[in-house]
């Protein structure tokens, strides 16, 4: 209380608490940043734990299938490790990696000093790292999730050991759902009201465009998913009856509400992957984008046509002969703008000076394997031929080379060539291309077979499978691949550690690229540009260095015209917005209303009492 | 760039090792078996042939791009500046779309010709549960007297057989690939599924939509006979039990009636009328028991009555020992009795 009349006395009122303020070091200014830069480099790094969790799940599953009759884990347990690798890779990996990128770029490619709501945007990040920790509590807490990552109805529901598991499942990605929901609102605003004065829609970095239809999606198809895990909440813990069959509850409602979400979903992991690969072959290929609106149109024709597709999961489900063609149709025809993706990425190495330094390696790497990811998409379209594949490890291979050999190369593509934008080195080049080259092998050696064994009959999910069925070579080979995955990465957190400790800083734009993310200083000053830049062209940082003759010949341009941009020394320092404690506080409040439902009705309680304090707090606060 | 050549081509022999290695898979889907397997085998290769060269094409290109377009050393021009190309970007979105557009025929017909009630077909129907399929045969053409069976279909060759599915409790999905794609089993719908084989013989399936602790111990087997063989067969299910005829056998009965057992299993021609577990008149004329996962034989029985959910997690059926109090000698008692219900 004394605190409160001491700040109303002094002249600029800041807010009923005490403030941190920026001068602030270490932990504290981390817990309490709204900086996008800190926040995108958070959100990476915890996605990266994830994601050794959730590899390191992947490894368990290998080894359990390495043999016919597998004894590594029990039935019970190899479903909740299966369950919480898909949760965990698509949930608490791809979708915040690709957010990290959102990030820390969108704000430093459209010439921004941060996004549209700073502390929004810490909140969208708190409750992403708490959601994740709450579904994982489930471990200790009665049973992880053991559904599936699509957690059907009435299984989920009523046909478990323990239905624990969905509980934390439809709470915890409802959890997240938020975080992504709220970010969503963040970035679509920041696109459209923060570009630099100049940056026409038609002169934004590709990856700003695909970023933009990825935060359409996920603000069109979270509330979706929403309502669907509310529904299942509901029905498991409480005795509704959505989708109870006995009830007169409909089972495949909840996979219709589901894949309505989990096919824009698809996008939502991919679109990033392309827009980094977007950005990455044109700067190693020395050419810009080749058919820059036919890429950028394509990705919004991708979003459109993304939602009428879902049922496509649905093929053996029962819907009738008009609804399957009628899916197999609009399916086979979402292929048309990835193709075209494809063929403008080729397009875009024709004729280039292509550089393979790693970036470069992954994004080629991407289009190759989702390349293979997509064809074999189109094989699903053709319905009575997917009456054979679907719930078969074919359809697993599949997801694996548009997730894995997409989007996760794609990620990989954009971590090595942003590093040094964002922590002024260079990853090292050497051991960035051997874990290129051995994720490469590893990962075909992985996923490969599995097409292989999907069309010799191997279903899906699994715990054991018999011996002398031809599925015994083959599931050998793909756990001795994933090992090899396991290696690369190993290679790749080296590379982190050696990087830190023995490159030398590289420069303000070590590959000569294209975007004004990279006409400021590495690592990027924390107010991003000292003076908001005016754009003219697309690429525009580029052009600032070379200009085009008649030809289409490329000219250095003229001496001093590039330092144009930096020249102004003089300026004082921008001023941010400050550090706050609001976004932890409130964030922190939904897991304890996720306790609350699961353990005792206390927990809900606090958290209301905590919600109404972070929300007290956050608005009493001044912006500035 | 030599291991990416290398890659190329051990990808393209693991294709062709697929194709050799499913010889000795039962449930490849590519030996298709009877007209519904085979139509859909035919769409898949038509696709996978044209995915193949599209795949040749842009892998191609790109392996192509690689080298042609690699910057050589000391090479330090820039490229000439192309910006795009309409007529070209405008022929690679019309082509694609082309091609696809000659996919949606054969497609869309086949659904539907898949999805028609064949003529003269017999009808079964399927009830999934975890993790068992109960099959009952109502009273048709061919069979005299409706009778209920497990985990083993058998139908006669040459007759197509239209499934009436129907789940219990949870999804699942009804598969027999070298007969015909999968069919969800979906509680409080019923599903249909048409399979037909050309000659006797056994064809493996499984549950492909996952159901919980056992889903992979869920597994089915389609035996095909000739006409006459399964009319012989059917006629022999329709009956009653074989009542024992050793004296240990007739104690297996006494001990079965006592116990809990008649309250989850049917055995026609007995007090025992239970619907939780298969119907066991007929249980020795079986090859395999619980699911399909285990080869009906003194052995495994014993261990099945003695703890059902050991050998099988999740098992509805009660660990006989721990939970139903079986004595050594009850199972085997029960063992001879159940042996000799064919
Ligand atoms: C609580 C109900 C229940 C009781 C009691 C019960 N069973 Fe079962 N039984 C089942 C179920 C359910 C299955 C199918 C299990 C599976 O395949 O997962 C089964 C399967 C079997 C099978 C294999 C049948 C087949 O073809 O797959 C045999 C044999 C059998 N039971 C014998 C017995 C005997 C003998 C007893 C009494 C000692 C008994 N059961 C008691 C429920 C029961
Ligand atoms: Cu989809
Ligand atoms: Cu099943």
């Amino acid at each position: 209380m004394a605190t409160i009349t001491e700040d109303i006395t002094t002249p600029a009122y800041d807010g009923p608490f005490r403030r941190p303020t920026e001068t602030q070091k270490g932990i504290v200014s981390w817990l309490t940043t709204v900086d996008h830069k800190r926040i995108g480099i958070l959100y990476g790094c915890t996605s990266l734990m994830f994601f050794l969790i959730g590899g390191s799940e992947a490894l368990l599953i290998r080894l359990q299938l390495a043999h016919p009759n597998g004894h590594v884990l029990s039935a019970e347990q190899y479903n909740q490790i299966f369950t919480m690798h898909g949760i965990t890779m698509i949930f608490l990996v791809v979708m915040p990696l690709g957010a990290a990128f959102f990030n820390y770029l969108i704000p430093l490619m459209i010439g921004a000093r941060d996004v549209a709501f700073p502390r929004l945007n810490a909140f969208s990040y708190w409750t992403f790292l708490f959601g994740g920790l709450f579904i994982y509590s489930s471990f200790f807490l009665g049973g992880a999730p053991q559904c599936g990552w699509f957690c059907y109805a009435p299984l989920s529901t009523m046909g478990l050991p323990t239905t624990i598991g969905t509980l934390f499942y439809a709470l915890g990605l409802q959890i997240t759902g938020v975080a992504s929901l709220v970010a969503s609102v963040n970035f679509v605003t920041t696109i459209i009201n923060m570009r630099a004065p100049g940056m026409s829609f038609f002169k934004m970095p590709m990856f700003v465009w695909m970023s933009l239809v990825v935060n359409f999606l996920l603000l069109f198809a979270m509330p979706v998913i929403a309502v669907a895990l509310f529904e299942l909440l509901f029905d498991t813990a409480f005795g509704t009856n959505f989708f109870n069959p006995a009830q007169g509850g409909d089972p495949v409602l909840w996979q219709h509400m589901f894949w309505l979400f989990g096919h824009p979903e698809v996008y939502i992991l991919i679109l990033p992957a392309m827009g980094i690969v977007s950005e990455v072959l044109p700067t190693f290929s020395r050419k810009p984008l080749f058919g820059y609106t036919f890429v950028a149109f394509s990705g919004v024709a991708i979003g459109f046509m993304g939602w009428g597709v879902w049922a496509h999961h649905m093929f053996a489900v029962g819907l009738g002969p008009i609804a399957n063609s009628a899916f197999a149709i609009s399916t086979m025809f979402i292929a048309v703008p990835t193709g075209v993706k494809i063929f403008n990425w080729l397009g875009t190495m024709w004729g280039g000076k292509l550089r393979f330094s790693t970036p470069m390696l992954f994004s080629i790497g991407f289009i190759t394997m989702f390349t293979i990811g997509g064809l074999s998409g189109v094989t699903h379209s053709i319905v009575p031929s997917d009456y054979q594949q679907t719930d078969t490890y074919y359809i697993v291979a599949h997801f694996h080379y548009v997730l894995f050999g997409g989007a996760i190369f794609g990620l990989m593509s954009g971590i090595y060539y942003w590093y040094p934008k964002v922590t002024g080195k260079l990853l090292n080049e050497k051991l960035g291309k051997s874990h290129f080259w051995i994720m490469l092998i590893g990962f075909n050696v992985t996923f490969a077979p599995f097409h292989i064994l999907g069309l010799q009959g191997m279903a899906r999910r699994y715990y054991r499978y018999p011996a002398h069925e031809g599925f015994d070579f083959w599931n050998m080979v793909s756990t001795i691949g994933a090992f090899i995955i396991a290696f690369s990465i190993l290679i790749f957190l080296i590379n982190i550690v050696w990087t830190h400790l023995k490159e030398q800083p590289c420069g303000d734009d070590p590959w000569d690229a294209r975007t004004i993310e990279w006409s400021i200083p590495n690592p990027t000053p924390h107010y991003n540009y000292l003076e908001i830049p005016v754009v003219h062209e697309r690429d525009d940082w580029w052009h600032k260095k070379y200009t085009e003759d008649e030809q289409g010949n490329l000219v250095p341009a003229l001496a001093g015209a590039s330092e144009e941009a930096t020249a102004h020394d003089e300026h004082a320092e921008p001023h941010m917005p400050r550090p706050s404690y609001w976004p932890l506080v409130a964030a922190a409040a939904l897991p304890l209303f996720g306790y609350g439902v699961i353990i005792q009705w206390v927990f809900g309680a606090v958290g209301a009492v905590v919600l109404l304090v972070g929300i007290y707090g956050w608005a009493m606060e001044p912006v500035e | 760039m030599k291991p990416r050549a290398r890659l190329v081509a051990a990808l393209a022999c693991l294709g062709l090792l697929a194709v050799g290695c499913a010889k000795q898979a039962p449930l490849s889907t590519l030996h298709p078996e009877g007209p519904i397997a085979r139509t859909e085998y035919g769409l898949w290769n038509v696709v996978f042939i044209l995915a193949v060269v599209v795949f040749v094409l842009v892998e191609g290109a790109i392996v192509f791009a690689i080298f042609r377009f690699r910057r050589r050393k000391g090479d330090d021009s820039a490229p000439k500046q192309t910006h795009g190309n309409t007529r070209l970007e405008i022929t690679w979105t019309i082509v694609p779309a082309i091609l696809l557009a000659t996919l949606t025929f054969p497609t869309v017909t086949t659904i539907f010709s898949l999805a028609r009630a064949p003529k003269g077909a017999m009808q079964i129907q399927v009830q999934a549960q975890q993790w068992w399929w109960k099959y009952t045969y109502p009273k048709q053409k061919g069979i005299t007297k409706q009778f209920t069976n497990a985990n083993e279909l058998h139908i006669p060759v040459g007759r197509p057989i239209r499934l009436a599915l129907n789940s219990a409790d949870v999804i699942h999905s009804y598969w027999v690939p070298a007969l015909a794609g999968k069919q969800d089993v979906v509680p409080s719908r019923t599903n249909h599924l048409n399979i037909e084989a050309p000659h006797p013989g056994t064809y493996l399936g499984t549950c492909v939509e996952f159901c919980g602790l056992s889903h992979a111990n869920m597994r089915l087997r389609v035996i095909a006979q000739t006409p006459s063989d399964f009319a012989k067969w059917a006629a022999g299910q329709a009956q009653n039990l074989h009542m024992p005829t050793s004296a240990l056998g007739q104690k297996g009965m006494k001990t079965f009636l006592a116990q809990q057992c008649v309250g989850c299993h049917t055995i026609r021609g007995t007090a025992a009328a239970g619907n939780v577990g298969p119907d066991l008149t007929h249980v020795a004329s079986r090859e395999t028991f619980a699911g399909g996962i285990f080869d009906f034989n003194t052995r495994n029985l014993r261990k099945w009555l003695t703890d059902a959910p050991a050998e099988k997690p999740g098992s509805k059926m009660p660990a006989g020992v721990a939970t139903m109090g079986l004595s050594k000698g009850d199972i085997q008692a029960l063992i001879a009795f159940l042996e000799g219900l064919h």
